[in-house]
């Protein structure tokens, strides 16, 4: 796990990154998975994670934060928050009452579909798309396009962490990518 | 959709701004749908709010969440408050060691999962959902705080639906809502 080191480092990177904990053999063997959970455990590191969101946020006319479920459940709401846009969860099938709409998108095996509320999004408004971490991009990719369908112009995806040697970056449609730490 | 309090007169906001969803998820079900409240910035600032003047002061270490709406409200709070946030899951979400809890559906039963070493004895805790209809995964998620020794202060929800007695099924521990349905 190390920090990005292709920018100007922030200190409190640093400790961001040591509180994130590497559980091998999840969810299946062979995977190194990055486990927030311990973030979560250590309130000042998980409040600098929420500050420097924050602070790179803050005055860019965000309207939409739109939260990836879960993990992005628990880092998107603080943001929303602090800059004063909504929150749209994006959720897996059947987990959003009402009309929703529909972005299917693949799985190392099959396919999987991420749904957002009609009506959620406003064509106009200015979105972010935040979840805990972008491995290949998939699921980020499926939510940049519900919100383009939406009219929603999306401004920049944003992530604790990045596993680099996925490539997910190159899956967003060109949309920028904001990171904390790297890992592999 | 009634208030607690009237004298809170951010209340009557956060309770019109939850949306009811007939026949979700099935037939006859009359769903409280709180992504109304996130849409709407003020609202869901004055719930986050009420609950962090409510807990500010009382020493609380611990935030539990339920997966998944309660990791909406929780993680606020938990920010404000200074306290470590703990995300209470569906089986198999969880990486590393896990303790389980088992409960009751209307039909079978559905198990909620928490990290070994995430809450210590003597931890004071809150639970934190979005809503309280029969008390099934409080009760649970308040036994698993229980099982590795932490203290459960209150039980904190947007929404009651007192009809479903969900505070009995918690053998009437503090619950502290802000709407009832």
């Amino acid at each position: 796990m190390s920090a990005c080191k292709d920018k100007e480092q922030d200190p409190r990177i640093e400790g961001i990154a040591s509180t994130i904990r590497v559980v091998p053999d999840f969810p299946k063997p062979g995977i190194m998975f990055q486990d927030i959970t311990t973030l979560l455990l250590d309130p000042k590191a998980f409040k600098n994670t929420v500050d420097l969101f924050v602070e790179r946020y803050t005055g860019k006319d965000i309207t939409v934060v739109a939260g990836i479920e879960a993990r992005g459940f628990i880092f998107g709401p603080p943001i929303a928050l602090a800059i004063g846009a909504k929150f749209v969860p994006l959720r897996k099938p059947r987990k959003l009452p009402g009309e929703v709409i529909s972005e299917e998108y693949v799985l190392e095996y099959g396919t999987d579909c991420l749904q957002m509320h009609i009506g959620a999004v406003q064509p106009g408004d200015r979105a972010l798309v935040v979840d805990d971490l972008i491995a290949t991009g998939g699921t980020l990719c499926a939510a940049i396009k519900l919100l383009e369908r939406a009219g929603a112009e999306v401004v920049e995806c944003a992530c604790v962490i990045e596993l680099p040697e996925l490539k997910g970056r190159e899956r967003l449609n060109g949309k920028p990518l904001y990171i904390l730490v790297e890992s592999g | 959709m009634a208030s607690e309090d009237g004298k809170d007169h951010r209340l009557a906001r956060i309770s019109s701004s939850i949306r009811v969803i007939p026949d979700f998820p099935k037939p006859g079900i009359m769903f409280q749908d709180i992504t109304t409240l996130l849409l709407d910035h003020k609202a869901f600032r004055d719930t986050i709010d009420i609950f962090v003047e409510r807990y500010r002061e009382k020493n609380i270490s611990v935030v539990a969440g339920i997966e998944a709406r309660g990791f909406i409200f929780g993680p606020p709070i938990a920010l404000a408050i200074g306290a470590k946030f703990v995300p209470m899951r569906k089986p198999k979400k969880l990486p590393g060691e896990v303790i389980s809890e088992e409960y009751a559906l209307e039909y079978g039963t559905d198990k909620m999962e928490m990290h070994v070493g995430a809450v210590q004895p003597g931890d004071r805790a809150l639970v934190i959902d979005d809503l309280i209809a029969t008390g099934g995964t409080l009760c649970a998620a308040v036994r698993l705080l229980e099982r590795v020794g932490a203290d459960v202060v209150e039980c904190a929800c947007v929404i009651e639906l007192p009809e479903l007695k969900g505070r009995e099924k918690l053998g009437h521990r503090p619950v502290f809502v802000l709407v009832k349905g």
